[in-house]
């Protein structure tokens, strides 16, 4: 009896998971190729190469003494089959719609190429090289800064909420406009003031020029320069999170079988554990995911105004330079890694609350 | 209607914060409008991006307002044109020898002020082709007279006086001969025709502007047969270090120009963006919701392909790849949002709306489904969207200025962002132009605090299930 409606249950989640997974590779394949369309300026950036491929072979012809002298018609029909044998080689004889499905199963294939202009610090041309190397960067940052912002407003927004009217309460909520306003916009200010004004932290960067030769050095260094970029996301950002945070175990705390265990006398740290935080945990963790999932980018913005050499810098680059494939498999990897934590979520949804049912009405 | 509009004020203004917001989005619209009353907005493009307009205006001067609050007075800046009538510069015609006469235009003013000039540019305008020679004399207070230099003028000529190194060689050398030494930094031009000349002018800590009247004269020698036909003319530009109420950029420009014509643009662009995008996700999520079936399978997996789209990314490239005005960037910036994740919390909305007891009246007297949708189904929900429309607002104004700062916005538009992305290119913080970022940054602000204020009130009223907590 227990086993046959375990088996059912397995065969139903086991088709939730099909399709959902269906369903979220296929918004992935056609996102991505959005992307791809854009990124390539439907087939204009093909232009631009095939012109710079023009222009470097006429370079070459007119730097080549072998040529020199030679009849002036020769040389163009040297040219024209060199351009011809470029172009082939590269790929771009075929119709753009053509490659762009090749770019696409490429970038799904996870086989990023090689960038056109920007190379790694090391020289290389590889995508993977080149994101490899900004990664850590945008890591180190952001998703610190994403942590910290994430950890400290549930804490003081679970605090709040049991005391909700006290003074400091109503400090964060008189606080909440600040974020109206962006983090980077509170990086200008904080540039001014430290840097410029009173000159005690850098005004941006990753670390001291030169970098210090001991690694204790070195990180605190790093350390100094993360200062400002983690108070102006601080600023902008810590008393909305509380307050939404605060609001949202209000909205739990309030519930009825809350008011029941606390008729019950159940102890109030153990209502807080098992009665508010336990139930309201699927969002907190989804929130928590999507956000470690999203600080990887970067933040073109912030990274600009910090000359924070990350990955938000590195999208800013690859779109002033039309560097379409470094783009493209920045976005890529993101997807991907959007539609896996979605898909996880989903299936962790299912498993641990028991008020999600499978196969029950409705779609979403 | 009145009388529900009235009391909805009235329990608005209780709240305080609703009051600030209010007051300071007014000032905004009304500054946006003295700003479209005034000037046509394409001539504000024009003239800001013109460099003839600007030339007499001081290059990265502060804000005039500045001299009250310091004690060191700083120079505005002082025009002289002798072809201006009203100026009153004298001009007069002085027999040398026979046949030879000297045009004079003598230039008198009086410098006050703690601080030397920016920069001095004299131009001159004679109306013949004819080469013409002229010679410069400044006259220092104390009768303190140097020759600056002799020009031949053929129809215009500007000569920036700021860069005459001959004269500096000429005045280190006089200085030696007085003072017995040479100054221990490198004595500028502006200094030099503007310090009191004692030991003080020998450190760059106790150099000191000689108040009082000083003279430029400027002769042009003229033969017998241009006397009465030449016209010769000067204009004299001592440029201060402030200037008027918002200081000017690295290309002289006015910036209160740009701040006040910078507000409509900004209002305008928020307020479109944010209502639009408001409004056509909420008909979307309305559509979605109540035919279901297949159309709403395609309206939700649209908006997931949009979630996945990385905003800020495909809209800096849209923007790079086509230089596109601002108004086509605001029409991109639509397009992009309409699916956004506000689809999805307005469908979830009126899938309950949807079996509320009134709609299935409206449905069993006959109403059409297009009805339903607009008369029955988005009116129960607006009370409760409006805070997100004017919360919103903000966002749009500062991605302007985002797309501004990184190089893509609209490079002829007049805007907040513009004016930050010239003052970070130039780098203005490291050269301590604060009030360069500071106004354009806190204009920004106040539009950002002002929406914000108003909507979270809103939110309060509107949304009384939170109003106790």
């Amino acid at each position: 009896m227990i086993v046959a409606t375990r088996y059912a249950m397995l065969k139903r989640l086991g088709k939730y998971i099909a399709i959902r997974g269906t369903a979220i590779l296929v918004t992935t394949i056609i996102a991505i190729y959005i992307v791809i369309f854009i990124a390539n300026m439907g087939g204009f950036v093909d232009e631009i190469i095939k012109s710079e491929i023009q222009f470097g072979v006429y370079e070459a012809i007119r730097n080549n003494p072998a040529y020199r002298g030679m009849n002036k018609s020769v040389i163009e029909l040297i040219a024209r089959d060199m351009i011809e044998m470029e172009i082939k080689r590269i790929g771009l004889d075929k119709p753009f719609i053509y490659r762009s499905f090749n770019y696409l199963i490429d970038a799904l294939t996870l086989n990023l190429g090689r960038a056109i202009r920007i190379t790694s610090a090391s020289g290389s041309r590889q995508v993977r090289i080149i994101i490899l190397e900004r990664l850590p960067a945008s890591i180190l940052l952001f998703t610190t800064i994403q942590i910290m912002l994430f950890f400290s407003s549930l804490v003081t927004g679970l605090y709040l909420s049991r005391r909700y009217g006290s003074k400091i309460d109503k400090i964060i909520v008189a606080l909440s406009p600040l974020s109206s306003m962006p983090g980077w916009f509170y990086g200008l200010f904080l540039i001014m003031i430290f840097a410029s004004w009173l000159g005690i932290l850098p005004y941006g960067g990753l670390v001291d020029a030169p970098p210090p030769e001991h690694p204790l050095l070195y990180a605190l260094s790093v350390l100094k320069h993360m200062v400002l970029p983690m108070m102006s996301w601080f600023i902008a950002y810590f008393a909305i999170n509380t307050y939404s945070m605060r609001t949202f175990f209000l909205m739990f705390s309030s519930e009825d079988y809350v008011e029941l265990a606390k008729a019950k006398g159940v102890p109030a740290r153990e209502i807080e554990r098992r009665y508010i935080l336990r139930p309201t945990l699927p969002p907190i963790v989804t929130q928590l995911a999507l956000l470690l999932i999203s600080s990887w980018m970067g933040a073109i913005v912030t990274e600009n105004i910090f000359n924070w050499p990350g990955i938000g810098t590195l999208i800013w680059m690859a779109i002033a330079n039309n560097d379409s494939p470094v783009l493209i498999g920045i976005v890529t990897i993101y997807a991907y890694l959007l539609a896996i934590t979605v898909l996880l979520l989903d299936i962790i949804y299912v498993l641990i609350d028991p008020r999600i049912k499978i196969g029950g009405v409705g779609t979403s | 209607m009145i009388k529900q509009l009235t009391a909805f004020a009235r329990e608005l203004l209780i709240y305080r914060s609703a009051l600030v917001g209010i007051i300071i989005i007014t000032s905004l619209i009304l500054l946006s409008l003295y700003a479209v009353i005034t000037v046509p907005y394409e001539e504000i493009v024009r003239k800001w991006n013109s460099i003839e307009i600007w030339e007499d205006f001081p290059r990265n001067a502060m804000p005039s307002w500045i001299n009250i609050f310091t004690h060191r007075k700083l120079p505005e800046t002082i025009i002289l044109d002798s072809r201006r009538k009203e100026l009153g510069i004298n001009k007069t015609i002085i027999t040398i020898a026979s046949g030879k006469y000297i045009l004079r235009i003598l230039f008198t003013f009086n410098y006050i002020y703690d601080d030397f000039p920016s920069e001095i540019i004299l131009r001159l305008y004679s109306n013949t082709t004819k080469q013409t020679t002229t010679q410069i004399t400044w006259i220092k207070p104390g009768e303190i007279e140097y020759i600056l230099g002799r020009k031949l003028l053929r129809g215009y000529e500007s000569y920036y006086v700021s860069s005459d190194e001959e004269f500096l060689k000429k005045f280190n050398a006089n200085l030696i001969s007085k003072l017995g030494s040479k100054p221990n930094y490198d004595l500028s031009v502006n200094i030099a025709l503007f310090a009191k000349e004692d030991p003080s002018i020998l450190s760059r800590d106790t150099v000191e502007v000689s108040k009082g009247e000083y003279r430029v004269i400027v002769d042009a020698l003229i033969g017998e047969e241009d006397l009465g036909r030449a016209q010769v003319d000067a204009k004299l530009v001592v440029y201060g270090k402030v200037y008027g109420v918002a200081g000017t950029d690295h290309r002289r420009r006015d910036l209160a120009l740009a701040l006040i014509w910078g507000a409509p643009i900004a209002l305008a662009f928020g307020l479109v963006a944010s209502i639009t995008i408001t409004f056509a996700q909420m008909f979307i999520a309305a559509i979605s919701a109540w035919y279901g079936k297949s159309l709403d399978f395609v309206i939700q997996r649209i908006t997931e392909i949009f979630m996945v789209l990385p905003f800020l990314p495909i809209l800096l490239m849209i923007s790079y790849f086509y230089k596109i005005t601002i108004w086509t960037l605001l029409a991109v910036v639509i397009l992009l949002s309409i699916f956004g994740s506000g689809v999805k919390n307005y469908r979830a909305m009126f899938l309950q709306i949807k079996e509320i007891p009134y709609i299935e009246a409206a449905i069993a007297y006959g109403t059409s489904s297009l009805r339903i949708v607009f008369r029955y189904m988005i009116p129960k929900i607006l009370p409760t969207i409006i805070p997100t429309i004017v919360l919103s607002v903000p966002d749009f104004v500062f991605l302007e200025a985002v797309l501004a700062l990184l190089g893509v916005g609209d490079p002829r538009a007049v805007t907040w962002g513009r004016v930050l992305e010239d003052a970070a290119r130039e780098a203005a913080l490291y050269k301590g132009y604060y009030y360069w970022i500071l106004e354009p940054s806190i204009l920004l602000l106040l539009t950002a605090l002002g929406f914000a204020l108003l909507g979270l009130t809103l939110d309060k009223i509107l949304n009384p299930r939170l109003r106790e907590m």
